[in-house]
């Protein structure tokens, strides 16, 4: 582990890394989540601030092709690595095609929480392409929703992977 | 300088206001001078482009719910185009009428309506000018597809926006402007996607938490370590670490204001307060018993039908009783708000996501000191509120805060703070008794109710930032409207319902969704069961034979036979563990009508209760957009669900202690059931509410299922595996003794 003298140091010259297939480089403190860089450094706030703990999910991006809870990860851990955020899927003209899914089924009410879920589909649907109905409530699980929307994600998350609704 | 703006101009930078990042910020005077607000008026609503796009400014905001496509669709029917033509503005207090706060149900029911009435005025004035313009007589003409035209397609035809200029219509909201027949319908009731889904789920939509303004800082206020405690100094030698943070002190209110979002946290962590020791609250474990013992502002009989004194006095019947308990709960918002505000001298913009932009308007100015017109508040997407939750006190705390430093600041709570500190559905206790069942009769039927006592004519929900910096502001209890439907709706020949009024709230009150109504229906539909199970009936049986309303018979029904109900009485001899109920509302007794059956399996030894399937029959009236309503049903459904099993407020003396998900836990998706949602679209009805019917009967189907399962019966919230054990019990004592 390197030293907070160093992690500054190389603070002090910006910390590079890729996000949305850009290579970023930002300064300032190291230590500071990678959801407040995001957000406020680079201006993509398609990640949301839940709660802070790792507890909800809305904060979700993807890191090397894994769903990460960006509130947990520091600037300094992110050194390097490639990051994907829900601008970085798609847009509204091309969206992905798990975001293609929840507009198909209207998968959000609020849509806060939307962002979670759409990276916690696209990293479930990496690693088990077809998935079945508790594959996709286990992978998710995770994932809070105070409107209530989960059935129709749940519906989202089967139809990206192109199999019947539940 | 305060040029007023044309009415074009305004169009654009309304529509940029809803959907661009970097906004236009016309100050509050210049809008209110071009853009007339006032609900008499058509202009007021509506406005036509002269390319024939149509902007409709609508008081009632889109919080998820839908209203977004669905007011759109009302008023493209009544003007015979397509929604697409149609830019919705929402909430701005400088250029929308104000048709209440967005809460009761009453978007489309109020805030629709009387947009589609407008809508139905413009129609009328359209076909009026074009019939000028054209000399034949206005009742052969019609606008399709945004074009006045003959109905019979012949002769000239004129896009209607060319036939108003650039001052709009200049005529009253006309309430008796005749409305298209149902039966005509080409947009109403379709099922039409919701315009900001895309935008959602590809990172697009600007919510409140998403905005920005040049020049903007980050505040973050530090509440107390306990309610109502006083600040007793402030140590700022530790904000020498960082540079340009600004502390603002008012009496109790605090908080720190910096260039970026990461400095205010940490400078409000690194701020060392002393508060003052102080335990102004009694704990959750002791609400239950504090609302008998008071102090009271008074009682009141709300429902008084016979003569359900005598009835229940007759000293050869055993009357049933029993108590049932509603805790306190939070909104538990997805998203802790966020607020954004620009106070200046003489104005004061603020952005929220308040479900009440114009009624808190003249807080702000009362609290900012500036007139009611000079403050303007415009409404951004928040995270999913359900009632009041703590926007509008993150609101005041940017405005405050903005107030102090002379420049735009941005507040975003913490979970803590959400949790913490947004205002509660209030505790409800309700002891009921009833004569016992007997043929389908029950002679008497008292509910009394213990309820915090909404202050008469209150505002608003009392801001937190107002009472800390000791400004002045009207204090009392905000909670809805909680007594409705505490009496049964089964033709019962003698029915009481009092209510005790409690002076206070053990946790600041204000309305969460269906307030007062879904505690009213867990008591009364459980307590209709129960007088069922004594009688050896079937619960479902019983309640068609005793509804009068035809349309309640229909929902139960639907519902009901959704699962497969086979009448008998409760609970289940098979006791194989699983059980179904059944539970009714019709809405306020005057709105929506709403069945709900739901299939529950209990876990006898861990007490645990497992929903399986959930049938909703669902009857509002007119539905304007059937998928944007299934879905608003589904919510209200599952977050029933979760409030109903999960969901309990704890604090002790001092604060709230469940400030995350982990103490204050909300239903996942290992355990969503199986739901299906009937829908009774009644065209030739009023359109009605959709989400708070819909959550009301939730809690009692689900404990009259449990009863069903297991014969133990529930009557406190949430129904805990240690609740439903307690009750098994319980109920085996009472087998035992026969």
């Amino acid at each position: 582990m390197p030293t907070k003298a160093a992690v500054n140091k190389k603070a002090a010259a910006g910390i590079a890394l890729a996000v949305n297939g850009q290579k970023r480089t930002v300064a300032g403190d190291p230590n500071r989540p990678l959801l407040y860089v995001l957000r406020n450094d680079l201006g993509l706030t398609g990640a949301k601030f839940g709660c802070g703990k790792g507890q909800c999910g809305a904060c979700s991006v993807l890191m090397n092709n894994e769903a990460v809870r960006s509130c947990q990860v520091t600037l300094a851990q992110a050194a390097g690595k490639s990051i994907t955020t829900l601008e970085g899927l798609g847009d509204i003209k091309t969206p992905h095609p798990v975001q293609a899914a929840f507009i198909a089924e209207q998968a959000a009410q609020c849509g806060y929480c939307a962002n979670g879920m759409v990276m916690a589909t696209v990293a479930l649907l990496a690693r088990t392409p077809e998935p079945s109905l508790d594959e996709a409530k286990q992978a998710l699980a995770g994932n809070l929703c105070r409107c209530g929307t989960h059935r129709r994600i749940l519906r989202a998350v089967m139809r990206a992977s192109g199999r019947a609704q539940p | 300088m305060t040029a007023v703006l044309s009415r074009r101009d305004l169009l654009r930078a309304g529509g940029a206001l809803v959907v661009g990042f970097a906004l236009p910020r016309p100050s509050p005077a210049q809008a209110a001078m071009a853009k007339t607000v006032d609900a008499t008026e058509l202009d007021g609503f509506l406005a036509i482009s002269p390319d024939g796009s149509v902007t409709v400014y609508c008081g009632k905001v889109d919080l998820g719910q839908g209203l977004r496509i669905a007011i759109p669709q009302m008023a493209a029917e009544e003007l015979g185009l397509g929604v697409e033509r149609i830019t919705l503005i929402e909430g701005d207090t400088a250029l929308t009428p104000d048709q209440g706060p967005t809460a009761g149900s009453t978007g489309i029911a109020k805030g629709g309506v009387q947009i589609r009435q407008a809508a139905a005025t413009a129609r009328q004035a359209l076909i009026r000018l074009a019939a000028a313009r054209f000399d034949v007589p206005e009742d052969g003409l019609d606008i399709v597809d945004g074009d006045v035209r003959s109905l019979s397609g012949e002769g000239p035809s004129l896009g209607i926006g060319d036939l108003v200029g650039e001052h709009g219509f200049g005529l009253k909201l006309d309430p008796k402007a005749p409305l298209r027949s149902p039966a005509s319908y080409k947009v109403v009731g379709k099922p039409l996607p919701r315009p900001d889904v895309p935008a959602k789920v590809t990172g697009r939509h600007t919510y409140v938490h998403d905005f920005r303004l040049p020049g903007m800082l980050h505040g973050k206020v530090i509440r107390p370590p306990a309610v109502g405690a006083s600040l007793l100094g402030v140590d700022e030698s530790a904000l020498k670490a960082f540079k340009g943070v600004r502390i603002v002190r008012i009496k109790d209110f605090l908080g720190v204001v910096a260039a970026s979002e990461w400095d205010a946290l940490r400078a409000a962590d690194a701020l060392k307060a002393t508060w003052s020791q102080t335990e102004n609250l009694i704990g959750h474990e002791a609400v239950r018993d504090a609302m008998k013992a008071g102090p009271f502002v008074g009682e009141d009989i709300v429902v008084s039908k016979g003569d359900a004194a005598t009835a229940l006095a007759d000293p050869d019947v055993a009357v049933l009783k029993a108590e049932y308990y509603w805790p306190v709960q939070s909104h538990a918002s997805m998203g802790p708000s966020c607020a954004v505000a620009d106070v200046k001298s003489d104005s004061a913009t603020l952005w929220t996501a308040s479900q009440a932009t114009h009624r808190f308007r003249p807080a702000y100015a009362a609290m900012l000191g500036l007139p009611v017109d000079m403050v303007r508040l415009i409404y951004l997407d928040g995270s999913g509120c359900y009632g009041m939750n703590g926007h509008d006190d993150a609101c005041a705390d940017a405005a405050l805060l903005s107030k102090a430093v002379g420049k735009p600041v941005r507040v975003q709570w913490s979970r803590e703070d959400e949790l913490g500190w947004d205002p509660k559905g209030p505790p409800q206790l309700l002891a009921l008794e009833a004569t016992p069942m007997e043929g389908g009769v029950v002679a008497g039927w008292r509910t009394e109710m213990w309820l915090p006592k909404a202050t008469a004519g209150l505002p608003n929900v009392p801001l937190l930032a107002a009472q800390a910096a000791g400004i002045d502001q009207p204090m009392g209890l905000v909670t809805g409207l909680i007594t409705q439907n505490g009496d049964p709706p089964y033709g019962v020949a003698a029915v009481q319902v009092k209510v005790n009024w409690l002076a206070d709230a053990p946790l600041r009150p204000s309305n969460i969704r269906a307030p007062g109504k879904i505690a009213n229906s867990f008591a009364v539909e459980g307590f209709f069961d129960e007088l069922c199970n004594q009688a050896k009936v079937d619960g479902l049986i019983t309640r068609l034979q005793m509804l009068k309303d035809l349309r309640g018979i229909i929902v139960l029904s639907r519902a009901a036979s959704l699962i497969g109900w086979k009448p008998r009485p409760s609970p289940n001899p098979e006791s194989d563990g699983v059980g179904r109920g059944v539970a009714y509302v019709h809405y306020k007794h005057s709105e929506t009508y709403v069945a709900v059956a739901m299939e529950v399996s209990v876990d006898r030894d861990s007490g645990k209760v497992a929903v399986r399937r959930v049938a909703c029959a669902h009857d509002c009236g007119l539905v304007i957009n059937p998928d944007a309503l299934r879905l608003q049903i589904e919510g209200a459904i599952i977050q029933t669900l979760s409030r109903t099993l999960l969901e309990e407020v704890t604090f002790d003396t001092k604060a709230v202690t469940s400030t995350d998900w982990a103490s204050y836990p909300i239903l996942g998706f290992a355990d969503i059931p199986d739901i299906t949602v009937d829908l009774i679209n009644q065209p030739n009805q009023p359109p009605m509410g959709g989400g708070e019917a819909a959550a009301t009967p939730i809690p009692a189907a689900l404990a009259n299922a449990i009863f069903d399962a297991c014969g133990a019966r529930v009557r406190t919230v949430p129904i805990t595996p240690e609740r439903v054990k307690a009750a098994l019990a319980e109920a085996d004592a009472k087998d035992k003794l026969g």
